[in-house]
């Protein structure tokens, strides 16, 4: 099969998968305990009969399950979340008023995983055994085993409180003025206004919950790479590589490492569902705005549509990325599109 | 077995189990990790015992008290101990995990086991609704899961399972996809074993290991999930005292830092051991890591 049947191929999967996340979303929300239309409007509106009457007739409440579910896809086709019970506004606009803020910090700590993982990972492969192996594993198996609302308060405490050399919660400086939304993403908005100061107040917030937030993923980066590339440097191919006298150095880095990133890939498409999830606890420990927050503050006051929402587009973004993680796959390894 | 044990070369050697524990009780962060298990299982077993105070006990008059030789962890803003609080929380953080673990495991075990061994329809609807559910982010799931339940350690238990039990299904289905076609299978059904028995007895046993090793490196995860959820209040609600829950409470008192820091090291501690231990029983068990 050619590299565009493969991709259409991915891309045809993807509406099964859309179709199912929607049945899930639909099927919890009605696992709430009490009416549904205490899950629509909310408690407090159930005493207006108007807005009974609207909610009832706009997602089809005095019809069967399956034309409910239909409208619930066709609302939300339509860019329909339905609203927020607190802030009264639309769900789908508050998740891209808070999305930029969660992309930012999950690229940024996705940059702090790869930068630091895949070179402890390649270290340790190639000292197999050695205390730098052992130090490798201890620093990962850390990682991953830290809560990050813990340690994102524990560094708070140490880094902003006690040593006062990196900033404290939030974006930016509270005194900083917010930069004019241009794309949303601070770091990017800031330099378009030429605002060199505005930028480093941005960095340097932007350092500790990246690293919370990376260091699980970091932990599964240099795990798979250290095993992967074990597993290469034991191939034929190496073997005939260094028996015909290549300096190590070109083995590994044009022989070697080439093969060994292929299963790291892989893990770089799932480590972005680590990096959702973790975004839901390091967020609320940093007060990052994004939507991870939006999520813990939703599910703390029951708002239901905000939960469902931010549920629906980390799950249906998580799709996206191992999509393009798929189709990169394919690319980067003929055999996987043969294998088809 | 025991004719083949006539010829010399084909004497039976140890078994990979065997062989997996001999490694692993050599791998000292493996011990280290099983010991440290063991120590807060103890801790849990015993805690009515050894804790000083009563968990749940305020004494105002004591209240934000930084660590002593009368309070080891200090108190918290009720004047409650947190040295106990803390011992106490094991006894809900350790089985909330292992539930959590074991459940997944027989449970998406079991289905992944006859999907993979029976096929056909029960296999497409079952996979697919792994397939959808692996497409949430666990701990986003569990999170709307608990919150449409409404807050509370049962809701959470619910919801963990709810969203856990898909990968072990995959994991399972292809272990038994890849044993069901060996030749000691086809024997079976030749002398005509019920398939039921088939499976059970001969499938299965040989297919078990990848899930022990995940269900232990999962443990550790499963009790961080469960102290994830309790922080952002959709667990344990107060009194209870749990891990989560406490450093939540302890989240914005800077001053107070013993609040949220000895909580935090329960955690760390019993989630390291776990994946210490996970580590070393992969490493024991899967011979390709073992560089051998």
């Amino acid at each position: 099969m050619g590299l565009s049947g493969h991709i259409i191929r991915r891309l045809l999967l993807v509406i099964p998968m859309l179709i199912g996340i929607t049945l899930i979303t639909f099927g919890v929300s009605r696992l709430v305990p009490s009416d549904p239309l205490v899950v629509i409007v909310g408690e407090k509106a159930l005493d207006h009969p108007d807005i009974v009457e609207a909610a009832t007739r706009k997602w089809g409440l005095d019809r069967p399950v399956h034309e409910q579910y239909l409208l619930y896809v066709w609302n939300l086709l339509h860019g329909d979340m339905g609203l927020s019970f607190k802030t009264k506004r639309p769900v789908a606009e508050e998740l891209a008023q808070y999305l930029p803020a969660t992309m930012e910090l999950g690229f940024c700590s996705l940059v702090f995983a790869l930068a630091v993982g895949l070179p402890l990972g390649i270290i340790a492969a190639l000292k197999s055994g050695k205390w730098v192996d052992h130090m490798a594993r201890l620093i990962s198996l850390l990682g991953a085993s830290s809560p990050p609302f813990w340690s994102g308060l524990v560094l708070l405490f140490l880094l902003y409180y006690v040593l006062q050399i990196l900033p404290g919660p939030g974006r930016i400086d509270t005194r900083a003025m917010v930069p004019e939304n241009i794309t949303g993403l601070y770091l990017v908005d800031t330099l378009l206004r030429g605002d060199l100061e505005g930028f480093l107040d941005v960095v340097h917030h932007l350092i500790l919950p990246s690293i919370i937030l990376g260091s699980y993923t970091l932990a599964h980066v240099s795990r798979i790479t250290r095993s992967s590339l074990l597993e290469v440097l034991q191939t034929d191919y190496v073997r005939t590589a260094r028996s015909k006298g290549l300096p190590e150095r070109s083995v590994i880095l044009a022989h070697a490492l080439r093969n060994a990133f292929i299963p790291t890939l892989t893990v770089i498409g799932l480590a972005f569902a680590g990096l959702m999830a973790g975004a839901i606890m390091t967020e609320t420990v940093f007060a990052w705005p994004g939507i991870g927050r939006y999520a813990v503050e939703a599910a703390a006051n029951l708002d239901y549509p905000a939960v469902m929402g931010t549920t629906l587009l980390i799950a249906t973004i998580y799709i996206f990325v191992n999509l393009i993680v798929d189709i990169l796959y394919g690319i980067v390894d003929p055999r996987i599109r043969e294998g088809e | 077995m025991t004719a083949m044990n006539t010829f010399g070369r084909q004497r039976r050697s140890e078994s990979p189990l065997t062989k997996g524990l001999r490694v692993l009780f050599r791998n000292p962060m493996a011990l280290a990790g099983l010991a440290v298990i063991v120590l807060w299982s103890v801790v849990a077993i015993l805690a009515p015992t050894i804790a000083p105070y009563d968990p749940l006990v305020q004494n105002i008059s004591e209240r934000l008290q930084p660590p002593s030789a009368k309070h080891l962890c200090g108190t918290d803003e009720l004047g409650r101990d947190i040295f106990s609080r803390v011992l106490y929380g094991a006894r809900i953080s350790l089985p909330m995990g292992l539930i959590v673990v074991l459940f997944a495991m027989f449970l998406g075990g079991t289905v992944g086991a006859l999907a993979g061994f029976i096929g056909g329809r029960f296999d497409d609807v079952v996979m697919r609704l792994a397939d959808i559910t692996l497409a949430f982010p666990s701990i986003v799931l569990a999170l709307a899961i608990a919150a449409a339940l409404g807050p509370s350690l049962k809701n959470l238990l619910i919801a963990m399972m709810a969203v856990w039990w898909p990968e072990y299904a995959r994991m399972m289905r292809g272990q038994v996809l890849s044993v069901k076609n060996n030749d000691y299978i086809e024997a079976c059904r030749a002398i005509g074993v019920p398939s039921g028995r088939t499976l059970w007895r001969h499938v299965v046993p040989n297919t078990g290991t990848p899930l022990l090793v995940k269900a232990s490196l999962d443990a550790g995860s499963a009790i961080l999930t469960v102290a994830a959820l309790s922080f952002i209040g959709l667990g344990a609600v107060p009194p209870t005292p749990e891990w989560g829950a406490m450093i939540s409470m302890g989240r914005t008192k800077f001053y107070q830092w013993w609040m949220m820091t000895f909580p935090g090291l329960a955690i760390l501690t019993v989630v390291l051991g776990f994946n210490f231990l996970g580590d070393g029983l992969r490493d024991a068990l899967d011979p390709r890591l073992r560089g051998e």
